[in-house]
């Protein structure tokens, strides 16, 4: 079990970090101080939870947090392309934020009932700041949704552009099978549902 | 104010000012009280606010430019989980002046188009580039340090708005101070390259630094009435002197060298000497000639090019400010 655990622990982790860098990217450079600001908070819960999530693999055998989150090469990360890719313009940002934040919020809900007592502290614990992230972004969304012209064609383009590279957050780990057995994780299928009946609200 | 300085131009008292009023205006700064948005001001002392919380604001949002860009490079979890705090804090001080001088009557879109379009100053220490991560030390220790003497001065003004943002400011830029004081103690006790980097540093920014607080009391324009009406809150060479008092020796007792041979405290004067800074390059700078000036309103520009759409389909009347945020 350990192995599965590990790598399901590195993939949210991993996803947490590297989109925590790309908000953080954000600073100085938003449409309006707020939004330096809105993103800046996000990079910091995201690097503060993937920080929490390494320090779990810690306990699990892992090299320390530092070294395994600023040590490894490109190719030992397991997060999905999604997250890596450039900030773009605000409404790329936007929509990744959304649609990411949708998916980590539905994920670590399903990871309350985490048989890995640790897993589903952290899920606990970190309910609030999830919750403010998809707020900030269903705000956002429904305001330029219902802007100008061009922030609605905008935003509608950027969704077009990121759907195919969102379905990479909910790729299956190879041990899918025996985390959704062992009772720590319902699966990325599970999730991709809920997602999508999400976003059809 | 972030950098001391602070150009004030045209300080000339107009005398269009009704002299019942202005004498009452005056006496109640004598007095102590604080000045609010509604209450009758002379046309210069507006000016010369607006003027000057403009440019402090500009100061944070430019000045989180030379160390945002280490956030990404931040070496470990906890300088970067404290970097990103920093630097969003100092964005949340522009936030705070620009609904400051907004009580004005001006919009915060109009002074930064008069940033980008080289129109109003910001403070000229980052027109200068952070190569290192010892660099970025520098700025968040001594560069906040500088910050915080002026901000403190400025603190005990006598307009309301101003004033109780620069509390709430004060408050967390302490926290800096910490933060980049701590960082600048684990570089002086580290290996001999690291020690080296922060002396690089520090050879580096030095000239800026002292350059921070303005031109030399004997060069820069004085202007009594900005005194009395406690707009301004204290020389140039006076903020410059309680900051070295205040950290030469922390510098020092860290085992650096401060680049300046000159630079001494007259026990009996009880200020300091040093090297006249180079007010040439001063003066280049401010005009735009520095080495990082394009770059730093470029990347504004640009920032403010792109996000246009949005500001421009989130208006509605509803989202002017009138009143202050602190
Ligand atoms: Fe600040
Ligand atoms: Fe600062
Ligand atoms: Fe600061």
């Amino acid at each position: 079990m350990s192995d599965a655990l590990k790598e399901l622990i590195y993939k949210i982790a991993d996803d947490q970090f590297i989109l925590g860098h790309r908000n953080s990217e954000w600073t100085g450079f938003g449409p309006m101080l707020e939004e330096d600001i809105a993103f800046s908070s996000m990079a910091q819960d995201k690097i503060g939870h993937s920080f929490a999530l390494y320090t779990m693999l810690r306990e699990l055998g892992e090299q320390d947090p530092d070294t395994v989150a600023f040590t490894r090469n490109a190719n030992q990360f397991h997060n999905c392309i999604f997250v890596e890719l450039p900030n773009g313009e605000y409404d790329f940002s936007l929509v990744r934020h959304f649609l990411f934040d949708t998916a980590e919020a539905l994920r670590f809900e399903m990871l309350l009932n985490s048989s890995y007592e640790p897993l589903a502290l952290l899920a606990k614990k970190i309910r609030g700041e999830l919750r403010y992230h998809t707020i900030h972004a269903n705000t956002f969304l429904k305001k330029l949704g219902s802007g100008t012209e061009e922030s609605i064609s905008r935003l509608q383009k950027s969704l077009d552009y990121s759907l195919p590279y969102a379905m990479g957050m909910f790729e299956p780990s190879p041990y899918e099978s025996e985390l959704i057995s062992e009772g720590i994780f319902g699966g990325e299928e599970k999730l991709r549902e809920q997602w999508t009946k999400k976003l059809r609200k | 104010m972030y950098g001391g300085g602070t150009t004030f131009e045209g300080i000339k008292a107009e005398k269009k000012d009704d002299p019942v009023k202005l004498a009452e205006f005056e006496a109640r700064i004598e007095r102590g009280e604080k000045i609010e948005p509604t209450d009758w001001m002379p046309a210069l002392y507006r000016k010369q606010l607006i003027r000057m919380i403009e440019q402090h604001a500009h100061s944070e949002i430019i000045g989180a430019l030379p160390e945002g860009t280490w956030i990404t490079r931040a070496p470990g979890f906890k300088r970067k989980m404290a970097l990103m705090a920093k630097v969003q804090d100092e964005v949340g001080h522009a936030q705070l002046l620009y609904s400051a001088a907004e009580t004005l009557g001006k919009s915060r879109e109009e002074m930064i188009d008069d940033l980008i379009n080289g129109k109003s100053k910001y403070s000229n220490i980052f027109n200068y580039p952070t190569f290192t991560w010892a660099d970025c030390c520098f700025i968040s220790w001594l560069v906040d340090a500088g910050a915080i003497v002026n901000q403190l001065a400025n603190a005990k003004g006598s307009y309301g708005p101003y004033c109780r943002a620069l509390d709430r400011i004060c408050a967390e830029e302490s926290f800096h101070l910490k933060y980049g004081h701590h960082c600048v103690i684990y570089l002086a006790a580290g290996t001999e390259i690291q020690r080296q980097m922060f002396q690089d540093a520090l050879n580096r920014w030095w000239p800026p630094m002292m350059h921070f607080f303005g031109p030399s009391d004997k060069i820069s324009v004085h202007s009594d009435t900005l005194m009395k009406w406690k707009v301004k809150m204290g020389s140039n060479d006076d903020m410059r002197n309680q900051f070295l008092d205040m950290y030469v020796p922390k510098i020092r007792e860290l085992g650096f060298v401060i680049p300046d041979p000159k630079l001494n405290k007259n026990e009996e004067t009880g200020r300091w000497e040093y090297t006249e800074p180079d007010w040439e390059e001063f003066k280049r700078v401010i005009n735009g000639d520095g080495p990082c000036n394009k770059e730093r309103l470029a990347v504004r520009r640009t920032a403010e090019e792109r996000g246009r759409w949005v500001r421009e389909a989130l208006r509605s009347p509803k989202t002017v400010y009138q009143m202050p945020l602190a």
